[in-house]
């Protein structure tokens, strides 16, 4: 599904992605952990088409496409979801006008006539019940307003909307409280179904109680230091993160 | 510009007014007036940014009366919802009751030439009021409207009236023979509790130059409430001066609403002169505009008395080579203690050559009140534009999406769904947005 091959990326001057590789298979859910500062959000924006970001080296292959060549939207509908860390406010666009709006784009990408207001409705409010979010939300300006459980619910009511195959979930645990995570968790679990495939990209390990992860990488530098299964996870949260630093020979800070 | 100074002083002598009293008064001084200082330039602090002499050194004729304008001219340009709206057409400046439409009866809306008018019981009212803008405005510009201003009309909405028909006002340049100039002039009376929605748009016939003056001034008695929405959309060869001056005499509310979308050089006057405790103005605009069009929108806000509200919102979406330019001059009165005056503006450059000049002017006498005021320019939001895309959102769409978005919390403030809809689906075609 998704391949990363020596991944290099810097913003402005400083380096920050030094030599990445994961490969992804449909249906896995993979989890990036890492310490601030390690690249863990460079690389879901890299991944996404963020402009800000250079990427210098490797490549990264999509379903088989050079993903990096294309624009972000074209990302987005090739089956690519990102939801974002900070979702964006957007004052006067209401989250139904523009998920319409998305979700008739990628129809049309892929030459399938646009979604009528029935058809529309109709899906909206399956999707609505997955994620547990109220009509009355989506009426208003995307975000705005929104406290931080509703803006996460919002992201995954919308990928649920985008059907994506391939879905970048960065640090959405930040910010919520317990039940905000478990429904956000859920909403998640909802959309596995052995073909999709996930990117958790989290600090804590709290959120890998809820959605479960085959692989677990740790990020440190800009590199990929270690790898495990979702055992690494829990070792992580037990030692911290300082037992990588000593494996990889670096003085601790006492 | 010794070309318009003597095209207007010879009108003036052709014309001269016979009548006495203010009319007769407010004519003379302005075309003295006009005769000292002639037409502002760039040295002028009111008019640094907008060169209007630009316009003025072209060759116009004086509005003359004209009967070509038909009906089928006035057909083609009515504006939305006019099937239910008492329409005045003004043509080079002149009201043309043969070409209007009132639906209001009598005892609700009165139209009248102010040379009529001023003998009738509206005396008062006019003597008071006619020429009262230029307090706020002593320049030629403003002088040279009121050394005609006898030829304008006099409008009064009834006390106690909530007129049924919003009020269309079409001031028309016939220009498909020649260059005209025109300068028409209202004043209107609202009464005690009554209401009324203003609409007024600038519309050019033909493609000669053509330059429009006009002065509306608007009195707005105890508990009236008022709405006054101003639509240009023209071609370059069109400028105009629009000077509307509000005064608010009782506890009463006024929103104004001025929307901008082309045109050559087009300056919008708008002066809030709040001389009763407790009103409230709302004061917003929308300029979304490419091209070469200039639009230069000044506005004054005058807090005299205690506990009024003001509140100023301006955005601007200028592209290609069109310049913006924002000035709003607030001022609060030693009285007028516990003032809220809030002003606002904000732009959106698409293009490396479009530019904007912004000046709030806040001149506070009284120490009790809250003010703020401020300004944005800057390019679209790109955080804002890569959460579109990256939900499969074409950039020029997801442009489009924000741009619409920015211009709609102006335009949701216009409360007639026609007037809107048809402001909305013209900004909507200049933006490429659809949904």
């Amino acid at each position: 599904m998704l391949s990363i091959k020596n991944l290099q990326a810097r913003i402005e001057e400083k380096e920050i992605l030094k030599g990445i590789n994961l490969d992804i298979k449909p249906g896995e859910v993979h989890a990036i952990m890492g310490p601030n500062g390690s690249g863990k959000s460079t690389l879901a924006s890299v991944l996404a088409g963020r402009t800000a970001y250079e990427v210098t080296g490797g490549t990264v292959s999509f379903l088989g496409k050079d993903l990096l060549e294309l624009a972000p939207e074209d990302r987005s509908r090739e089956g690519l979801f990102l939801a974002f860390q900070y979702p964006i406010e957007i004052p006067g666009v209401s989250t139904t006008n523009f998920i319409k709006t998305a979700v008739n784009e990628a129809r049309k990408y892929h030459g399938e006539e646009p979604l009528d207001a029935v058809q529309f409705l109709k899906k909206m409010k399956e999707k609505m019940k997955l994620v547990n979010i109220d009509q009355s939300l989506l009426s208003r300006s995307l975000n705005e307003g929104f406290s931080g459980g509703e803006k996460k619910r919002n992201e995954i009511f919308q990928m649920a909307m985008l059907e994506p195959k391939m879905s970048i979930l960065d640090e959405t645990d930040s910010g919520l409280d317990i039940d905000a995570l478990r429904i956000v968790a859920e909403g998640v679990n909802k959309l596995r179904d052995g073909k999709r495939s996930f990117l958790v990209i989290t600090h804590y390990q709290r959120l890998l109680d809820y959605i479960v992860p085959d692989h677990v990488h740790v990020l440190y530098k800009g590199r990929i230091v270690k790898s495990g299964g979702k055992e690494l996870a829990l070792e992580l949260e037990e030692k911290g993160y300082d037992f990588i630093k000593e494996e990889l020979g670096e003085s601790v800070e006492a | 510009m010794a070309d318009l100074k003597e095209l207007i002083q010879t009108k003036y002598k052709s014309e001269l007014f016979n009548g006495n009293g203010s009319l007769q008064a407010l004519s003379q001084k302005g075309i003295q007036l006009f005769t000292e200082q002639g037409i502002p330039t760039v040295k002028h602090e009111e008019w640094k940014y907008t060169r209007i002499s630009s316009v003025l050194n072209k060759e116009f004729s004086y509005a003359a009366a004209t009967t070509a304008v038909t009906k089928a001219d006035v057909d083609a340009i009515r504006l939305p919802g006019y099937e239910t709206a008492n329409e005045l057409v003004f043509i080079n400046g002149i009201y043309h009751p043969e070409l209007s439409v009132i639906h209001s009866g009598a005892d609700a809306l009165l139209v009248q030439p102010l040379s009529e008018a001023v003998k009738g019981p509206y005396k008062n009212i006019i003597d008071k009021n006619l020429g009262h803008s230029a307090n706020y405005h002593a320049d030629g510009i403003n002088a040279m409207n009121n050394a005609f201003a006898y030829q304008g009309i006099f409008i009064a909405v009834l006390k106690n009236k909530e007129l049924q028909h919003p009020l269309y006002c079409y001031y028309i340049n016939d220009a498909r023979t020649a260059s005209v100039l025109s300068q028409p002039r209202t004043l209107i009376h609202v009464g005690v509790n009554a209401k009324v929605y203003l609409v007024e748009e600038e519309i050019t016939l033909g493609t000669s130059d053509s330059f429009i003056n006009r002065v509306s001034e608007v009195v707005v008695e105890e508990n009236a409430n008022v709405h006054i929405y101003k639509i240009q959309n023209e071609d370059s060869h069109s400028s105009c001066v629009k000077t509307t001056h509000v005064r608010q005499l009782g506890v009463s509310k006024v929103n104004s609403v001025t929307i901008t979308l082309n045109g050559g050089i087009i300056r919008n006057n708008l002066n809030f002169i709040l001389e009763a405790p407790g009103c409230e103005s709302n004061m917003y605009g929308l300029y979304c505009v490419k091209g070469n069009t200039h639009v230069d929108n000044h506005t004054v806000v005058d807090n005299q008395q205690p506990n009024s509200l003001s509140n100023e919102l301006y955005k601007g979406i200028i592209d290609e080579n069109a310049n913006g330019v924002f000035n709003g001059k607030i001022f609060v009165r030693q009285d007028a203690q516990k003032t809220n005056a809030y002003q606002s503006n904000k732009n959106v450059l698409l293009s490396d050559t479009a530019t904007v000049n912004t000046k709030p002017q806040l001149e506070i006498f009284a120490d009790d009140v809250k003010c703020s005021h401020g300004c944005t320019i800057g390019k679209l939001d790109e955080d804002a534009l890569f959460y579109l895309r990256a939900r499969g959102v074409g950039e020029k769409a997801a442009k489009a999406l924000l741009l619409h978005a920015f211009a709609g919390e102006i335009l949701e403030k216009i409360e007639l769904e026609s007037i809107r809809s048809y402001a909305d689906a013209i900004i909507s075609e200049r933006l490429g947005f659809e949904i």
